[in-house]
């Protein structure tokens, strides 16, 4: 906990504060809106640095496909500029307050980015780190910098929006933020496909997603999860959901789920969802929170190949019930283990995930979990070596949320 | 002229112990390359106008050979150079006369192709066009299409982050790689990613992408593969001035449709490339679109009628819709063949800078100002949906003072896409060409925290060094210090 809080309201007043930090040793705990503050090991410093006060959008040619923010405007402003000129954010950030009990916060356009979020689309459209064309960051030499700009393509030096995006504010203070924006599709349509086990649900997303169609989403709901939908034709299954996404032109749409259809080629029963209910059961896998568990388990977000998917999912569940779905083709496992207080459930997880190679990340825990135990996959020496090499690159005196990703670092 | 680092005569001298340690570190003998004639082969890349005949080259045929030969010339303070084909156009490969080369061509097998996945694994001399073939007959492709894809390996796209035609729809390299195995300069293997996505920790594979080599040696690539779409067609507009062409792309782009590529020409590139390749162009336009669309026969034939109608009411005063697959191959060869084109009428320098699209009028008729203004002519082709120019200022290279010219005259063509909130190089990379243009983009703390991330993976200095930054005074050990001093 923390026992002062700064609020700057330009970079102006950042760097001020970092050098201020460095001059009396202080680090400091970044905070956007605070609506993912407990996603991390929890980070001891003296003093909060809030970015809530350097909002607005700075930029936004809706032409040149790119809006340039602040970074702490919300992400509400952002999304509502885009939508009343018919675009998006294409990654499709994760909302993560139901998830995280931060109903009450408000999530910014720093925190986007500092944790690297997508959403279903990231299977097609990239995650944050994919969009990401530009930042401004203050390092934890009280330095501000700047890397990529507002264009498409760039390549000019080394692409620091990358290690920036999902370093969780240990490399860089963000001040501001620019991403690439894509127009909203005109139709959406989802092919929910009924009654599959994990395996031969896998097998259909992977059918799908090696058609010619585009597809934007591919999930796989099993029968727990799909009951707590607030889509009737998902809730009133009464057995496991997968689904499958199409976005486009109106006329494109019509054809490509239909063609889809055929491609599949599946004696399971198939029903397909407009744009309006595609929308609320898209959200609902993004999100996540309501469709897992109701309760405060733990949360574990795991990404391994997809084909592997099914397997980790199995071989975890055998020795822990826990309430799980698929996203990303099954690449993508939300798993709440059922377990005792005080315990993870690592010991049965990360295993299982090692075993086949990918990464798991503890989402939602207690403080005392998420203090004592690794948070984001351990690394092998030599990575973990290089990773705190980066970050001493960008803060030397381990000023800027000291901890927060690997103990000590 | 750039100027070259002066060579270490210290490492020099031991040359004949570093070969032979060197080939200590490999399985057979001719996996070292020294004799002169050979190394020639290797004393440059796409970058003619710059030669360095390197110490020797090495061909590895495994990571664990790159290891210990990295390992090596870590321990003995020998400087190393990664290479691809050397088709880089910014001099990325270009040797040093005190450094080893690390070739990746030995290196060149399609490890697995993983439909299930929609992942390809790779060794790193595997060309961009080699990854395709090795998935078309399942229906699949890899994205990233730089006209050089024929040549240029994978580990040269990631060294470069490249781009190519259709990377308006489907990115660049770094949105198109799932995982790399690498080694650093002492040896030490490390492998990011895999087949499933994003990192567990720091995102250090975006970092690497894009890093010219400077950071490590790739020895395995994971990229994603995409089914094909059901067919694609291009359309070709003719404007009667670049404003009206530059409208048309942004009133296509605002319209809400994002084709997969959009590339313009300009009338000296039309001329050139007609001549060459006998596309069919109009010669009695100023500028030329071609807008490519992708999906089913009736999407192409939806989504071109209405591109046509934007184009039309932007002033379009030709338009031909591909009426058959020779037609589309016919359209696409004038556009594709347009360096060798004009490699056959004249020498040139091809730039790479980005700009804002909507700059695009604007940039044109001063690049023209500024090559008229060093007596030099100009032709413009470039991928128009992003930004990114082309430009091909030509020059003759046996005349003399002509390469200093054209090369100042290029400087100011950079230095105007980054007046106008564009950047050095979209596609092509830093490398040595435009290394001492980087002031203009980034300060000095910016660059010099780049430094400081090049010295994350290696301290010393020694992996593709004097790239990318600045040469302030060639030869003098700039690096180390610099980045130990500002640490
Ligand atoms: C006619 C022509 C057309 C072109 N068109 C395009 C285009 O459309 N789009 C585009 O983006 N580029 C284009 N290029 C540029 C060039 O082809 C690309 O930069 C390409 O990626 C280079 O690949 P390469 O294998 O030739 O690499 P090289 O030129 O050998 O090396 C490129 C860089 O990668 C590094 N590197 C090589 N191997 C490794 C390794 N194993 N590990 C780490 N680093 C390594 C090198 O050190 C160097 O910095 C074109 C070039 C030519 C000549």
């Amino acid at each position: 906990m923390t026992d002062s809080q700064l609020r700057p309201t330009d970079e102006a007043g950042v760097v001020e504060i970092v050098n201020a930090a460095r001059a009396h040793s202080t680090p400091l705990e970044l905070v956007g809106g605070g609506s993912k503050r407990t996603l991390g090991r929890p980070v001891q410093a003296a003093s909060t640095l809030s970015l809530a006060g350097l909002t607005g959008i700075t930029r936004y040619k809706p032409a040149e496909l790119f809006i340039a923010a602040k970074a702490g405007t919300p992400v509400a402003e952002v999304e509502a500029a885009l939508a009343e000129k018919g675009q998006r954010l294409p990654f499709e950030p994760i909302d993560y307050r139901p998830l995280l009990g931060t109903e009450d916060t408000v999530p910014t356009m720093g925190g986007v980015v500092a944790c690297n979020l997508s959403g279903p689309a990231r299977i097609n459209a990239g995650a944050a780190r994919d969009l990401l064309i530009g930042i401004r960051a203050v390092n934890g030499r009280g330095e501000a910098i700047h890397s990529g700009g507002t264009v498409m393509k760039n390549v000019t030096g080394y692409d620091l929006c990358k290690i920036m995006a999902g370093a969780h504010g240990t490399l860089g203070v963000l001040t501001e933020v620019t991403f690439k924006v894509l127009p909203q599709p005109q139709s959406v349509a989802t092919l929910l496909v009924f009654g599959l086990g994990a395996e031969e649900g896998r097998d259909l997303l992977s059918r799908g997603l090696g058609s010619p169609f585009e597809v934007m989403g591919a999930a796989h709901l099993p029968a727990a999860a799909a009951a707590r939908s607030a889509v009737p034709a998902v809730a009133g299954a009464g057995r496991s959901v997968t689904a499958l996404r199409l976005e486009g032109f109106a006329a494109s749409i019509a054809y490509r789920r239909e063609a889809m259809r055929d491609h599949l080629d599946t004696d399971a029963d198939i029903e397909v969802l407009d744009t309006d209910t595609s929308a609320v059961l898209w959200r609902e896998i993004r999100d996540v929170a309501t469709l897992l568990a109701p309760d405060d388990r733990p949360v574990w977000r795991l990404s391994v190949a997809p084909t592997h998917g099914p397997g980790v999912a199995a071989r975890i569940t055998e020795a822990l019930p826990a309430a799980l779905l698929f996203d990303w083709g099954c690449g993508l496992i939300w798993l709440a283990p059922d377990v005792p207080a005080g315990s993870s459930g690592a010991a049965t997880i990360r295993p299982a995930v090692q075993a086949v190679g990918g990464h798991a990340t503890v989402i939602r825990a207690g403080e005392t979990i998420r203090a004592a135990e690794p948070v984001f996959e351990p690394q092998p020496a030599p990575l973990a070596a290089l990773a705190t090499r980066i970050k001493e690159a960008f803060d030397p005196s381990g000023l800027l949320n000291p901890g927060r990703m690997v103990s000590g670092v | 002229m750039l100027a070259m680092p002066k060579p270490d005569h210290q490492v020099l001298s031991r040359r004949g112990e570093i070969v032979a340690g060197l080939r200590e570190r490999v399985a057979r003998p001719d996996q070292v390359i020294d004799h002169v004639d050979e190394l020639r082969a290797y004393e440059t890349d796409a970058l003619t106008a710059y030669r360095q005949m390197p110490m020797a080259v090495v061909l590895p045929t495994t990571t664990e050979e790159t290891s210990r030969v990295l390992r090596f010339c870590h321990d003995q303070g020998v400087k190393v150079v990664a290479r691809g084909a050397g088709t880089s156009l910014a001099g990325g490969a270009l040797p040093l006369e005190d450094a080893v080369v690390i070739g990746v061509s030995k290196m060149n097998r399609v490890l697995e192709i993983d439909l299930d996945n929609r992942a390809a694994i790779v060794q790193p001399g595997v060309t961009n066009i080699g990854i395709t073939q090795a998935v078309e007959h399942e229906g699949f492709f890899y994205a990233p299409d730089p006209s050089s894809q024929i040549a240029c390996t994978i580990a040269g796209n990631v060294g470069m982050n490249s781009g190519g035609a259709h990377c308006l729809k489907y990115g660049v390299t770094a949105n198109n790689l799932l995982g790399i195995e690498m080694v650093l300069m002492n040896g030490e293997v490390i492998r990011l990613g895999g087949r499933h996505l994003d990192a567990g920790g720091y995102d250090i594979l975006g970092l690497m992408t894009g890093s010219e080599g400077m950071l490590g040696v790739v020895t395995e690539v994971t990229v994603r593969i995409l089914h094909s779409p059901e067919g694609a067609k291009p359309v070709l507009f003719g404007f009667d001035s670049n404003e009206d062409a530059g409208a048309a792309v942004d009133a296509i782009i605002g319209s809400g449709i994002i084709p997969v590529a959009i590339e313009f020409m300009d009338k000296p590139a039309i001329k050139v490339c007609e001549a060459f390749a006998h596309a069919g162009y109009p010669l009695d336009v100023e500028a030329l679109l071609i807008v490519e669309v992708e999906g089913s026969k009736a999407e192409i034939d939806a989504l071109l009628t209405r591109i046509e109608a934007i184009a039309h009411d932007q002033g379009a005063v030709y338009v031909r819709r591909a009426g058959s697959t020779a037609d589309a191959a016919a359209i696409w060869k004038g556009r594709k063949s347009a360096f060798g084109a004009m490699g056959r009428i004249s020498d040139y320098m091809c730039m790479d800078g980005t700009i804002p699209t909507g700059q695009l009028p604007h940039v044109l008729k001063r690049i023209s100002e500024i090559c008229d203004g060093y007596g030099l002519g100009v032709a413009n082709i470039f991928h128009a949906g992003d930004g990114n120019l082309h430009p091909l200022i030509l020059y003759d290279v046996n005349r003399p003072g002509q390469l200093e010219t054209v090369e100042a005259c290029g400087a100011d063509v950079l230095k105007l896409c980054v007046e106008v909130g564009g950047c050095l190089t979209g596609e092509h990379g830093v490398g040595v060409e435009k290394r001492d243009l980087m002031p203009y983009q980034f300060s000095e703390i910016e660059l010099d925290q780049q430094r400081r991330v090049k010295s994350a993976f290696d301290p010393q200095w020694l992996l593709n060094p004097h790239k990318v930054f600045p040469l302030e005074d060639a030869g003098a050990a700039i690096e180390p210090t610099r980045a130990a001093a500002a640490g």
